[in-house]
C-alpha cells in the first residue's frame, strides 16, 4: 500500500505518544488497572506487528503465530521454575527458541502454499499446544506460574510500570524498524514476492528464502511479546497457544490495516478495546464480535488505517493487497 | 554479453513431444529470433531456457557453463534474464521501484534491512538507465498497476534490462500492441542490439525481419531451419509452413 | 501388551479414522474444488452433535437423533453457503480464514449462551450397548456400528463419485474447477450441493461422536485441526486420499498413545518416559504430517490435476 498516511510517521508517533501518556493519566485518575490493561494492548501490538511482517509484507497467512507467543512465555516460566531470574537468559532463550522453531516450521510449511500453508501452520501451533499440555511437571493444562520474573540488573519486569515502559520501548523500536524495513531492500523484495513470486525469482532473488527469513524474524519478535506477557501475568499457560489466539492476531492485523506500519497498533487497540467494552455489556460478547469479524471479511480488507487513508479522497485508487501465502 | 547453446533439448507431455531435440546456438552479441506457428512450442522452449520448466533431456550451456540443473533465480543471477509474454510486474510499486528492485537483485543488495532501497545509488542509477532505455522516464513515479498496456510491456522490458543481463530472453514483447507501439519497441530493441545477446520470440514479422541477425523456425517442437532473414525469406518449406499467408 | 488390547486399540483407531473421514470427505472437496478454506466445518460437526443430543434426550430414538443431526447440519450449512461462503469464493484465502474464524467464534459462544458451558451427556443407545464377538475378542457394539456406518459412507461416496454423473462433475471439478464452470454447469448449484453434503456428513459424525466424546462448546476445533492434517496428508481434493489418510491417522494416533509411553519406558528411565511418552504421542500425527510434507508436499494420494 503506497499511500501517504499508511506509510507516514504521524499515526504511529501519535499512538505511541498516547500510550506514553497512559501511566500518568492512570495515576492522576487513580485507575491503576489501566496500566496493566494498556500494557496488554502494547504486548499484543508487538505480536501483531511481528505477524504483520509475515502476513502483511510477506503475504504468508500464518495461523500459528500463537505458537511463538506461547514459546516466549515459557522461555520465562521454565527457567524461572528452575530458579533462573536473569532477564538476559530469558530473552536469549526466547529469541533463540522462537527463531529455531520458526526456522523449522517455516522451512516445512513453505514447501506448500495457499490453503495448505494456512492449515500446516495451524497444525504446528496445535502440536506445540499439546506438547506443552503433556508436560505435567511444568503445570500441563493448568499452566505454570512464573516463579521469578525477568530481572535485568535491578530492573524487574515483574512490576507493572517497568513492564509497561519496556513494552512501550519495544513496540516503538519494532514499529520504527518495520517502517524502515518496508522500504528497505529486503522489505521491498519481500513485498515483491507477495505480489509476484514468479517475477522475484526471474530477477534473481529466491522468493522462498525471503519468505523464510521474514517468518523467522516474525517468530522471534512474536516470542518477545510472549516473554513480556508472561511477566505481566506472572503466568505461562498452554492456552496462550490456542488456535483462537492465532486467529485473533490475524484479526488485529487485518482490522488495523494489513501491510501498514500503524495497522498492528491500531488493530490491537481497537480489538482489545472493543472486547473490553462488549464484555461490560455481556459475558457472551463473542456472539456480537464474531459476526463483526465476518462482516469485516465480507466488506473488504482495507482496515482502519486504509479507511482513514481514503478520507481525504486525494489518495490513489487502492489496489487490494494480494496474499501469496507461502511457497511459490 | 554471453552466448547460449542448447543440445538436444527434449520435453514431453505424456506421449506428446513438445520440444523435439532442439539444438540452438545463439552467438555472443547476436539478436536471434525464434518464429513458428502457434502451438509450435515457443513458450515451452523459453520456459526451459529460463528454468521454469525442467527439460526431460538435453543440455543448456550458458556462457560456457552448463546451467541445465540450475533453478530460475540462479540462472537470473548468472545473467540470463527474461521478459514475459503476459506482463508480470509488481503492480503496487512505481515504475522506478520495479526497476530498482530488479537492479538491486542483480547487485546482490537485497539482504539489507535498514536503509531505504531508493537511497542505494548504484541500484538506483542502473534502474533509471533501464527505465530510460525502455522509454518510460516520464512515468518513473507512476504505479505499475496504473500504466497503460503498452507501457506495462515497456516496464516488462525495463525490468529485464535493469537486472544487468548478459542475455535477454524476450517472450513476445510486442504482444497485443498497436502498429505504432510495435514500431516504437522495434526501435528500442534496435538500440539494444550489440549491447546484449538477445533471443527474441515474436509473431510480428516486420519486427523480426528488421531486427534479427539470424532466425530459427520452430515447427511442431523442432527447429526446421536456422538462417539469416534473407535465407528464411527464400526457403520454400518455411514459406509453405509458416509464411504462406504473410506478405514479407 | 496383550493381543486383545492391541486388537481393541486397532479397532478404536479405525473407528476414530472413520469419524475423521466423515469430516475430511466433505472438507477436502470444498478445499479442492471451491478452493475455500472452511474453518467452520467443526462448527457444523458441533451443530450435529448438539442436535442429536437434544433430539435423543427429547425423543429417545437414536435413529431420529442422527437424522435430526444431519438435517440440522445441512440447513445450517446451506444457510452459511448461500449467505456468506458463496460471496467469498473469488476472494483470497485470508478472507476465507477471517470469515470462518468469525463464524466459529460465534457458534461456540452461541452454544454456550443457549446451553451453557457444561458438556451434554449422550447415552449409548440400548440396542448398541453390548459387545460383539470379533475373532474371539469382544468389542463394544456401538463403536463397531460407527465403523460400519463410516465404511458404508465410504463405499457410498465411492459409488457416487465414480459411478454417477454428478460424481463425474465432482471429479472434473477437483482437477480443473474453471473448466467445469466454463462448460456451462451451474457452478453455484454444484458448490451449494457439495457444501451441503459435506455439512451433512459432518453432522453425522457429530451425532455418532456424541456418546463417545463430550458434546460441548468448542468440541469441533480439535477434531477439525486433525481433519486438516488428514487432508494435507491425503492430498487436497482427493476423497480416496481422505479415506486412506484418515484411517492411517486414526490408527497411528490411537496406537501411538497406547504404545509410545510403553515403548518409552523400555528405552528411558521412568520419570523421563512418563513425561516424554504422552508428549510424543500427542505430537505423533503432526510429526507424520511434517514428514509427508517434507517428502511429498502434494500429499500421499493426490487428486491428479489436469
Amino acid at each position: 500500500m503506497s499511500s501517504r498516511l499508511a506509510s507516514s510517521a504521524i499515526l504511529p508517533v501519535l499512538l505511541l505518544a498516547g500510550f506514553a501518556a497512559v501511566p500518568f493519566a492512570a495515576t492522576a485518575l487513580d485507575q491503576p488497572f489501566w496500566i496493566s490493561f494498556f500494557a496488554r494492548i502494547l504486548i499484543y501490538a508487538i505480536a501483531a506487528s511481528a505477524l504483520n511482517l509475515a502476513l502483511g509484507y510477506g503475504g504468508l497467512v500464518s495461523f500459528g503465530h500463537a505458537l511463538f507467543m506461547g514459546l516466549g512465555s515459557y522461555a520465562v516460566a521454565l527457567p524461572a521454575f528452575h530458579g533462573i531470574a536473569n532477564g538476559w537468559v530469558h530473552l536469549g532463550l526466547c529469541i533463540v527458541a522462537c527463531g529455531l522453531v520458526a526456522l523449522a516450521v517455516g522451512a516445512i510449511s513453505l514447501r506448500t502454499s495457499g490453503m495448505a500453508f494456512i492449515m500446516i501452520t495451524l497444525a504446528f501451533a496445535q502440536m506445540g499446544y499439546f506438547a506443552l499440555v503433556s508436560l505435567k511437571q511444568y503445570g500441563g493444562d493448568d499452566g505454570l506460574p512464573v516463579a521469578a520474573t525477568s530481572r535485568f540488573g535491578g530492573f524487574d519486569l515483574g512490576s507493572t510500570l517497568p513492564l509497561y515502559a519496556t513494552a512501550l520501548v519495544v513496540l516503538a523500536l519494532v514499529t520504527w524498524w518495520m517502517a524502515k524495513l518496508r522500504v528497505a531492500p529486503f522489505g521491498m523484495a519481500l513485498r515483491g514476492a507477495r505480489q509476484n513470486a514468479r517475477r522475484i525469482n526471474a530477477i534473481g532473488l529466491e522468493a522462498r528464502r525471503l519468505q523464510l527469513v521474514a517468518f523467522v524474524i516474525s517468530g522471534a519478535i512474536c516470542g518477545v511479546s510472549g516473554m513480556l506477557l508472561a511477566n505481566l501475568n506472572a503466568f505461562a499457560s498452554p492456552s496462550s497457544l490456542a488456535w483462537t489466539v492465532s486467529g485473533e492476531l490475524i484479526v488485529m492485523v487485518v482490522l488495523g490495516g494489513i501491510g501498514t506500519v500503524a495497522g498492528p497498533i491500531v488493530g490491537a487497540l481497537v480489538f482489545l478495546g472493543l472486547e473490553e467494552v462488549l464484555k461490560g455489556w455481556t459475558e457472551h460478547w463473542m456472539v456480537i464480535f464474531g459476526p463483526l469479524i465476518v462482516l469485516m471479511a465480507l466488506v473488504g480488507r482495507r482496515g482502519i488505517v486504509g479507511l482513514i487513508d481514503l478520507w481525504p479522497k486525494a489518495a490513489r485508487p487502492a489496489t487490494p493487497v494480494p496474499v501469496s501465502e507461502g511457497g511459490v | 554479453m554471453a552466448s547460449l547453446r542448447t543440445e538436444g533439448l527434449v520435453k514431453r507431455y505424456g506421449a506428446l513431444l513438445v520440444t523435439d531435440h532442439v539444438s540452438l546456438d545463439i552467438r555472443v552479441g547476436e539478436l536471434h529470433a525464434v518464429i513458428g506457428p502457434n502451438g509450435a512450442g515457443k513458450t515451452t522452449l523459453i520456459n526451459q531456457l529460463s528454468g521454469e520448466l525442467p527439460a526431460d533431456e538435453g543440455r543448456i550451456v550458458f556462457g560456457g557453463q552448463d546451467i541445465s540443473g540450475l533453478p530460475v533465480h540462479q540462472r537470473a543471477r548468472a545473467g540470463l534474464l527474461r521478459s514475459y509474454q503476459i506482463t508480470s510486474i509488481f503492480e503496487e510499486f512505481t515504475v522506478v521501484e520495479n526497476a530498482t528492485l530488479a537492479a538491486m537483485a542483480a547487485k546482490r543488495h537485497a539482504w539489507r534491512f535498514w536503509t531505504p532501497m531508493r537511497d542505494d545509488p548504484v541500484a538506483r542509477d542502473a534502474a533509471e538507465a533501464a527505465v530510460s532505455a525502455a522509454g518510460l522516464t516520464s512515468h518513473s513515479d507512476t504505479l505499475a498497476g496504473e500504466l497503460a498496456y503498452g507501457q506495462r510491456r515497456q516496464l516488462e522490458l525495463a525490468m529485464a534490462l535493469a537486472a544487468q543481463p548478459k542475455f535477454l530472453l524476450l517472450d513476445e514483447p510486442m504482444a497485443g500492441m498497436s502498429v505504432q507501439e510495435s514500431a516504437a519497441v522495434t526501435d528500442l530493441l534496435r538500440g539494444l542490439k550489440g549491447r546484449y545477446t538477445i533471443l527474441l520470440v515474436e509473431h510480428d514479422m516486420d519486427a523480426v525481419f528488421a531486427l534479427a541477425d539470424r532466425i530459427s523456425v520452430l515447427v511442431y517442437g523442432s527447429v526446421m531451419f536456422t538462417g539469416t532473414p534473407d535465407e528464411i525469406r527464400e526457403h520454400p518449406e518455411v514459406r509453405a509452413v509458416y509464411l504462406g499467408d504473410e506478405t514479407v | 501388551m496383550s493381543a486383545a488390547l492391541l486388537f481393541v486399540q486397532l479397532l478404536n483407531g479405525l473407528q476414530y479414522g472413520v469419524l475423521l473421514f466423515l469430516l475430511a470427505a466433505g472438507l477436502t472437496l470444498v478445499f479442492g474444488i471451491m478452493s475455500f478454506v472452511n474453518l467452520a466445518h467443526g462448527s457444523l460437526y458441533m451443530v450435529g452433535a448438539y442436535a442429536a443430543a437434544l433430539t435423543y434426550g427429547a425423543a429417545g430414538s437414536f435413529l431420529l437423533a442422527v437424522l435430526a443431526a444431519m438435517g440440522a447440519a445441512l440447513v445450517v450449512g446451506l444457510l452459511l453457503e448461500v449467505a456468506i461462503v458463496s460471496r467469498l469464493y473469488r476472494r483470497d484465502h485470508l478472507d476465507h480464514v477471517l470469515a470462518t474464524f468469525g463464524l466459529v467464534m460465534f457458534f461456540n459462544e452461541l452454544v454456550r449462551l443457549v446451553w451453557g458451558p457444561q458438556p451434554l451427556f449422550v447415552q449409548v443407545p440400548e440396542v448398541l450397548a453390548g459387545t460383539v464377538q470379533l475373532f474371539g475378542f469382544n468389542y463394544p457394539s456401538y463403536r463397531f456400528a460407527v465403523i460400519a456406518v463410516g465404511l458404508l459412507v465410504a463405499v457410498g461416496s465411492y459409488w457416487l463419485i465414480h459411478k454417477t454423473r454428478v460424481g463425474m462433475l465432482i471429479r472434473a471439478g477437483a482437477q480443473n474447477p474453471q473448466l467445469v464452470g466454463a462448460l456451462g454447469v451451474n457452478i453455484g448449484l454444484l458448490n451449494a450441493m457439495l457444501f451441503g453434503v459435506g455439512a451433512m456428513l459432518a453432522g453425522l459424525a457429530g451425532a455418532m461422536a456424541g456418546p463417545l466424546l463430550s458434546v460441548q462448546s468448542g468440541m469441533g476445533e480439535p477434531v477439525l485441526i486433525t481433519t486438516l492434517v488428514v487432508i494435507v496428508i491425503g492430498g487436497i481434493g482427493s476423497v480416496n486420499g481422505a479415506l486412506y489418510a484418515a484411517l492411517i491417522v486414526g490408527v497411528v494416533d490411537t496406537l501411538g498413545r497406547v504404545l509410545l509411553p510403553l515403548l518409552m519406558r523400555q528405552v528411558a528411565e521412568r520419570s523421563v518416559a512418563d513425561a516424554a511418552g504422552p508428549a510424543l504421542a500427542s505430537m505423533l500425527v503432526y510429526l507424520l504430517m511434517a514428514g509427508v510434507l517434507a517428502l511429498r508436499p502434494q500429499g500421499l494420494f493426490p487428486a491428479r490435476r489436469g
